[in-house]
């Protein structure tokens, strides 16, 4: 025991030479005096609470306090210890037949009882009835990179493929496979794809919405139906939301907190009327599922950069809602060319918000065209007056015969001259 | 027994050649094909599935007499196109001579094994023209007219004469780096048979060279150049534009750089935008490859000719190059 104890002490002793060391090391200016102290210290320490001489150093005394704290934790551990290991001793010879007693984990069968099983037996002969009724596991692969493994194995996975839902995208994103192989058809996909009839999405649908949003298996009944609650209150009717569902599949995920959030941010950011808010968001569901930020930005470059008045965005949004979510930089694009190039101005581009929605490229080869041939004019007071509606939308064999008065042929060898 | 799409597939392989629009990148412009040509191989029908026999047991009838089995064919869903996904998600799409973003004309693309002719296509000596669209009185920093103004000049001095006098040096100047770069020794018999058919030039990478150099319109401040030159980049071309006013005592920029050829791929053959779907760019791919057949029976006559007529005819591979391009130059 003593000599345990002087052990642990010289330990602490090396321990501490080598703090103090590491200390010299950086603050080199008292270099011998602590060599001296260090080796005061490991007296004091040896001399258990004789470190008076420690004590009086006043430079020395905070650190060296602390280590006798340290020391001292060390030794009363150590004594505990020794005790505990007296009363381990004790024991010992009461412990031990215990052990010798029930040897075996749980989980190893015991011999007799092997014996005593005898349906197990390998030359047992069994009857037809009783081969057949033998369950072969299938051979199923403990872990596998894609969902086709367990297709033809798994009963979920036959019906989703059924359903049309396309696995091959699913599996490509993180935990999705898993989470689909732990679902039971029975249990957790049927009473949801019920749910969803119920409100009113066609059949086809189904396999569009799980194969966007496989999430909705996972989703509890009770916050499906408030959600879908919430919505009816806010006067949607109920083809509407069914509609909305199956175009925005991530719609019934949201918590109903976030759908009224979201509602409330477009009614007070464009100040539309509730009617209105409705209209748009039934034709563009996905504004309640989207990130509101790229929404609150392109509102800002309609404002700021494009010069729009608060009722002209309100006007454009109105009829046309996916000017909400398009690319700003798309959307600035298209507005320079349409207000510098095509000199339209701003009332005109809010009477035909469609223009804000097309293809670029479109309206500049169109544009162009009609440029070449001396017919491009957009101002509706002055004759032979083209819209910009008209411009845009049109398919090229109508544009070319009607507004160009030329053949398609023509247009198309004009492209190859841009 | 190959799938309908990979029937398809084989019938794309080969190189055609889009109207690339200015503004857009070409790698957009290679994705766009890429996405359009995946769309169409995919929308064919796919195979029927395969069935396997399978011991189903039917409970109905088990619940009384035991279990039983009754073998049934069932398709095998793993391998149902919405399990392993559409048959092609990749297509190698190869791009030719490349074109910045601010040009646009004729851009060579190559689908599958097209890949491997593009390489051949990279290594002949093949010209390609251009026509640049001009403007004197601005010198802006990247020549082009959207770079920011450096110079203001007049150009009222400018006669079409003083124009062709500088164009005709430039022309000279690019003789003389042609013969420069093409490594055959002056003095020799060979350099003169070469340049009696006027396939004197460097092989692979050189300086940019223009081969030919034409006013086609000159209406001041406008004017536009037609060019026709070899490993050049379009910025080289808007330089050279610069250059020109320079030497004019003035200043130019350039508003468009348009190329109307790629060795033998011309403005007649290039897809515009509503053309890039697969059909169209496999009626385009099948039109070259009949082409090439064509060509290669006319090249093979042409070849026994040139064999009859001249007995100490240098035999290398070089040289059958460059009879195919003499050929390729008379038909085309």
């Amino acid at each position: 025991m003593s000599s345990a104890c002087a052990q642990l002490c010289l330990r602490c002793r090396g321990f501490l030479s080598s703090m103090n060391s590491s200390r010299l090391y950086y603050v080199q200016i008292q270099h011998s005096v602590r060599k001296d102290k260090s080796t005061k210290i490991g007296e004091g320490l040896l001399s258990r609470g004789n470190h008076t001489a420690a004590q009086t150093r006043l430079s020395w005394k905070r650190p060296t306090s602390c280590y006798f704290g340290i020391t001292a934790k060390y030794l009363t551990t150590e004594t505990e210890e020794s005790k505990l290991g007296t009363d381990i001793a004790e024991y010992k010879p009461a412990l031990l037949p215990t052990v010798d007693v029930s040897p075996c984990p749980p989980n190893l069968i015991p011999p007799e009882d092997l014996d005593a099983n005898d349906h197990c037996s390998a030359l047992e002969e069994i009857s037809d009835e009783e081969a057949a009724a033998i369950s072969i596991p299938p051979s199923i692969p403990p872990s596998s990179v894609s969902l086709r493994d367990y297709v033809d194995k798994s009963e979920t996975l036959t019906k989703l493929v059924q359903l049309g839902v396309s696995l091959w995208k699913l599996e490509q994103r993180p935990n999705v496979g898993s989470m689909l192989l732990r679902l039971d058809f029975n249990r957790d996909v049927a009473p949801r794809l019920l749910f969803l009839k119920e409100i009113g999405v066609e059949d086809s649908r189904l396999g569009y919405i799980i194969s966007h949003n496989p999430f909705i298996l996972s989703e509890s009944l009770e916050n499906l139906q408030a959600r879908v609650n919430y919505l009816k209150s806010r006067k949607f009717s109920s083809e509407t939301v069914a509609s909305m569902v199956s175009r925005a599949p991530y719609l019934l995920n949201f918590s109903v907190k976030r759908l009224d959030n979201r509602l409330g941010f477009y009614q007070q950011q464009l100040k539309l009327s509730a009617s209105n808010t409705r209209n748009i968001v039934a034709r563009l569901p996905r504004l309640l599922c989207g990130s509101l930020e790229p929404v609150k930005e392109n509102l800002k470059v309609c404002k700021i950069e494009l010069g729009f008045k608060e009722n002209e965005i309100q006007h454009i949004v109105i009829a046309v809602p996916k000017v909400l979510t398009t690319n700003k930089k798309k959307l600035t694009q298209i507005f320079d060319f349409l207000h510098n190039t095509m000199k339209v101005p701003h009332h005109l581009i809010t009477k035909f918000p469609q223009v804000l929605n097309t293809k670029f490229l479109r309206l500049k080869e169109r544009h162009l065209f009609l440029q070449y041939l001396g017919k491009a004019q957009y101002e509706p007071n002055l004759p032979s007056y083209i819209s910009l509606d008209r411009l845009v939308s049109l398919p090229d064999e109508v544009f070319c015969t009607e507004l160009a008065l030329a053949t398609l042929e023509d247009f198309y060898l004009f492209q190859k001259t841009l | 027994m190959r799938s309908p799409a990979m029937r398809m597939f084989r019938s794309l392989e080969g190189l055609f050649c889009v109207y690339k629009p200015a503004g857009v990148h070409w790698k957009l412009v290679r994705d766009t094909i890429e996405t359009n040509l995946l769309k169409g191989l995919n929308a064919t029908p796919a195979l029927p599935l395969p069935h396997e026999v399978r011991f189903l047991s039917n409970d109905e009838a088990g619940a009384s007499s035991g279990l039983t089995l009754r073998a049934a064919s069932v398709p095998i869903l793993s391998q149902h196109p919405l399990v392993t996904g559409p048959e092609f998600q990749l297509i190698k799409v190869g791009v030719g001579h490349r074109l910045d973003v601010s040009s646009s004309g004729v851009l060579v693309l190559s689908v599958g094994k097209g890949n491997r002719i593009l390489n051949d296509l990279y290594r002949t000596r093949t010209t390609r023209d251009y026509t640049l669209d001009c403007e004197f009185g601005t010198a802006t920093q990247d020549f082009t007219h959207a770079g920011r103004v450096v110079e203001r000049t007049t150009y009222g001095h400018i006669t079409r004469d003083k124009m062709e006098k500088v164009i005709a040096m430039l022309e000279g100047a690019n003789q003389k780096a042609l013969r420069m770069y093409s490594n055959v020794d002056m003095s020799s018999q060979e350099a003169y048979e070469l340049a009696v058919k006027g396939l004197l030039g460097p092989d692979g990478k050189s300086v940019p060279i223009l081969t030919s150099l034409r006013c086609i319109r000159f209406q001041p401040p406008n004017f536009t150049l037609e060019v026709q030159c070899l490993n050049e980049t379009q910025k080289y071309l808007c330089k050279v534009v610069h250059e020109i006013g320079l030497e004019l005592r003035s200043s130019a920029v350039c508003k468009g750089v348009r190329r109307t050829r790629d060795g033998q791929f011309t403005l007649q053959d290039a897809l515009t935008r509503h053309q890039w779907t697969a059909a169209d760019v496999m009626r385009a791919i099948q039109q070259y490859r009949s082409k090439k057949k064509s060509k290669k029976i006319f090249r093979t006559r042409t070849d026994e000719v040139i064999l009859q007529t001249s007995e100490e005819k240098l035999t290398g591979p070089e040289e059958n190059r460059d009879n195919k391009e003499a050929t390729e130059a008379q038909s085309s």
